[in-house]
């Protein structure tokens, strides 16, 4: 076994994926273990979809297999479903409940992706839905949807809440650290409703 | 010392700035552009740094100043080394005085490339000796180290980390910044520097003469190494040792390759003590030939007899199948998952207002029947909307444009190239093709940076690497010296004029370029300019789909009405294009 705990990351370019797993890192750090990732740059940023691997206890290659991730945190419901065969069948699934649809479904004319359809597909795994668009609206940045996601989240990663509230203060911008804080701890309420009823909110 | 989560690339920065780096040159390429990036940005530095017109000129200037007595970096992605594999072949005759270490990232996968070429063949080839990380810590401490090896053997050394290496991240040991600066002094040496034949079939023989010790020397400082266990071996180099370690099971034995050239004596001494070896590595079977040279009658398996795949990336899970199928019991089993299916892609695209789009736009409006030679870049995702039809390497567009021209097709050819591109390797091809008489239309997207790898300047841009204001070059001028009688430059959000100046150059003589300049919507956005959005007026939109084939991410449908969501950037270019007057400028209640 390779006795890491395994997040994969799931959205498109430019949703603050590179930030969010940098506070996974930094969580690893402030808490003596070893970590390892692995994301996307270049030409897929453009509005692509992306992936972000981190391997928390890692010691190896980056990259985790299909089928065994523990946890995986979408910001984009057709992202999660894509990608949602690298969860093992017991892992949890947080998931910004928003779809932004791909501009070549309307340019091809295909039939748009309904958001209750794809959510019908996710059930068959523990999902916890979040709604972090107005949850980081409401911290006071839409810009603080990662670390909405990551505080709902945090109830599904081995770590001690402190460590990633301290991660995040160290990695956001000094004068969002406030909305940031307020982020994490309105992702953290919500991620606690769908622990306590292991399913959407 | 201290421990950090780095990106490979940052950890890259670090070891130089350790070792330490006194000139630093390259031309971005994924995955190797963070380097020279974070490099510029740093608050305080005692070393130079520039981003160069290409790869073959960046690698002859970190030359020129490692021939000075400096520690020079020269960075580029793997293709970047086709470019300066020129002077790369004859500096291993030259040899360095200072330290010169050649960074080429490799792209197995080809995540973000137009091939999966091997750079250790450019160090077998060259002669060079190559270091292959297979961590980011191994990164690290090989390229701190890789400058003192260049100068103890007098050659460049070429780094060779991959895309998981230069784009993953790990908790990473690294020390201080070391300061000990050195200025350059230029010895002559003609014997040396000047390659006439008498003197360069000298250096040819110094530079074998050299490799023995080399061999024997990347054994004793550790960076190959082997552990004896069992009967049957793995030998691994790269990231795909680091995902043999995490499935190999205890009682077999690993040998790491993590340098070349790899010394064959110890080499079989390693494998001969085995009834079979497998050998797993990315991309060219480097290690694997090497093994089937001294194998002595040990079975060896690996790429040749189709147990590990030539093409794309490993990773644990194929490297685990790989094993099981050579009889060696991986420690750990992996799941066979079905993706879900029916998901509509989600391929990268150009941004909302980007300056591309309209160009494309108007070309396929103007040359219905046109074919268009396209080039390295953002654009090059102009192939989804119908305006990319070759793409082969820096500046080939304008190459191909003039060959198609000379072959006898007679429908028009238009070529596309962006601003870094042109001044990349554009400008021989646009003065070659002049000077035949090629009948084409280039036209430069000038948006005024180097946008898909990142946002490097260059010379259009007005500013060097350290973001010091120098005067952009003219490339009217340029094309006008290429013997260019016909350059229009024209805004490309102003689709009117950028219609009539293609319908206008399609009726002229011989090369004509239009430039379209307007800068890259991202940088535009980080200077603060801010345009306003637009909107549909629900009432007005007749459903005619227009905008949509547009293919802008702000323009999309709401029930059968075209609608703007927030990702305008106010480029204006959709309105110029509904027929029906339904897109309007965003009023404000």
């Amino acid at each position: 076994m390779s006795g890491s705990y395994d997040v994969l990351m799931v959205g498109i370019g430019g949703q603050g994926i590179i930030l969010a797993s940098n506070i996974l890192g930094e969580a690893c750090l402030i808490e003596g273990r070893n970590v390892r990732g692995a994301e996307t740059h270049g030409m897929a940023q453009r509005g692509g979809s992306v992936e972000g691997h981190i391997r928390i206890d890692g010691k190896f290659g980056p990259l985790i297999a299909p089928g065994t991730a523990q946890l995986m945190i979408a910001f984009d419901m057709l992202e999660a479903l894509r990608y949602s065969h690298f969860l093992a069948p017991e892992g949890h699934m947080v998931v910004n409940s928003h779809i932004v649809i791909p501009t070549s479904v309307f340019m091809q004319g295909a039939a748009v992706p309904e958001k209750e359809a794809v959510q019908e597909r996710l059930k068959s795994r523990a999902l916890c839905l979040v709604d972090a668009d107005a949850l980081a609206v409401e911290a006071g940045s839409p810009l603080s949807q990662n670390v909405v996601m990551i505080g709902a989240a945090s109830w599904f990663m081995p770590f001690a809440p402190t460590s990633l509230l301290q991660a995040v203060e160290r990695l956001v911008p000094k004068k969002t650290v406030e909305i940031n804080r307020k982020a994490f701890e309105l992702g953290r309420a919500a991620g606690e409703r769908c622990r306590e009823g292991s399913s959407d909110t | 010392m201290t421990t950090q989560y780095l990106l490979g690339n940052e950890a890259i920065v670090k070891g130089c700035l350790e070792s330490p780096v006194h000139f630093v040159t390259g031309y971005p390429g994924t995955p190797s552009s963070e380097v020279i990036d974070i490099l510029r940005s740093l608050p305080e530095r005692d070393f130079y740094v520039e981003w160069s017109v290409n790869e073959k000129v960046a690698f002859e200037n970190a030359l020129a100043a490692a021939w000075c007595g400096l520690r020079a970096l020269c960075t580029m992605k793997h293709v970047g080394l086709n470019v300066a594999a020129d002077p790369l072949m004859t500096s291993a005759y030259t040899g360095v005085t200072g330290g010169l270490v050649v960074m080429s990232a490799d792209d197995p996968f080809a995540h973000s490339s137009q091939n999966e070429q091997d750079s250790r063949c450019y160090a077998l080839f060259s002669r060079l000796p190559c270091l292959d990380p297979s961590t980011i810590q191994e990164a690290h401490d090989m390229v701190r180290d890789a400058f003192a090896l260049s100068e103890e053997f007098s050659l460049p050394v070429i780094f060779r980390p991959t895309t998981r290496i230069c784009h993953s991240k790990g908790d990473t040991l690294v020390g201080s910044p070391a300061s000990v600066p050195r200025k350059g002094e230029f010895h002559k040496n003609p014997q040396q520097y000047v390659v006439i034949p008498a003197h360069t079939r000298v250096l040819h023989r110094k530079l074998n003469q050299k490799q023995p010790q080399i061999k024997r020397a990347l054994v004793e400082k550790g960076y190959n190494h082997a552990e004896v266990r069992g009967s049957v071996a793995v030998v691994a180099s790269g990231i795909a040792a680091a995902y043999v370690r995490e499935v190999l099971p205890p009682d077999v034995s690993f040998m790491k390759i993590g340098a070349y050239p790899i010394d064959e004596e110890w080499l079989g001494g390693f494998v001969r003590k085995h009834e079979s070896v497998l050998v797993i590595e990315e991309l060219h079977p480097v290690v694997e030939e090497a093994v089937r040279q001294v194998s002595g009658g040990v079975a060896v398996h690996g790429k040749k007899d189709g147990m590990v795949p030539y093409e794309g990336e490993l990773s644990p899970v194929i490297v685990a199948r790989v094993m099981q199928a050579c009889g060696i019991a991986p420690t750990r089993e992996f799941p066979n998952p079905v993706p879900a299916g029916d998901i509509p892609n989600r391929p990268p695209i150009l941004c909302a207002g980007c300056m591309h789009r309209p160009v494309f736009y108007a070309m396929r409006k103007v040359f219905k029947d046109g074919i268009f030679p396209s080039d390295i870049g953002c654009y090059t995702l102009g192939l989804q909307l119908g305006a990319v039809d070759t793409t082969i390497c820096m500046g080939a567009s304008v190459t191909v444009a003039s060959g198609i021209s000379h072959s006898g097709e007679e429908r028009e050819v238009v070529a596309t190239i962006g601003d870094s591109t042109f001044l990349h390797t554009g400008i021989p091809g646009l003065l070659n093709a002049v000077y035949n008489g090629a009948k084409m239309i280039l036209v430069i997207l000038d948006n005024r940076i180097t946008a898909m790898t990142g946002h490097q300047p260059n010379p259009s841009s007005g500013t060097n690497a350290f973001g010091v204001p120098v005067p952009p070059v003219s490339l009217e001028a340029i094309c006008r010296a290429c013997g260019v009688s016909y350059v229009e430059t024209v805004d490309p959000y102003d689709l009117v004029s950028l219609l009539s100046v293609m319908k206008d150059a399609r009726e002229r003589p011989g090369v004509k370029v239009i430039i379209a300049r307007q800068p890259c919507v991202i940088t535009a956005r980080r200077a603060g300019v801010r345009r306003g959005r637009f909107q549909v007026d629900a009432e007005s939109c007749t459903s005619c789909g227009l905008c949509i084939k547009f293919g802008c991410p702000a323009i999309e449908k709401s029930g059968e009405k075209a609608h703007v969501n927030d990702l305008c950037s106010g480029c204006g270019v959709c309105v110029q294009i509904c027929p029906a007057g339904a897109i309007r400028k965003e009023v404000k209640r």
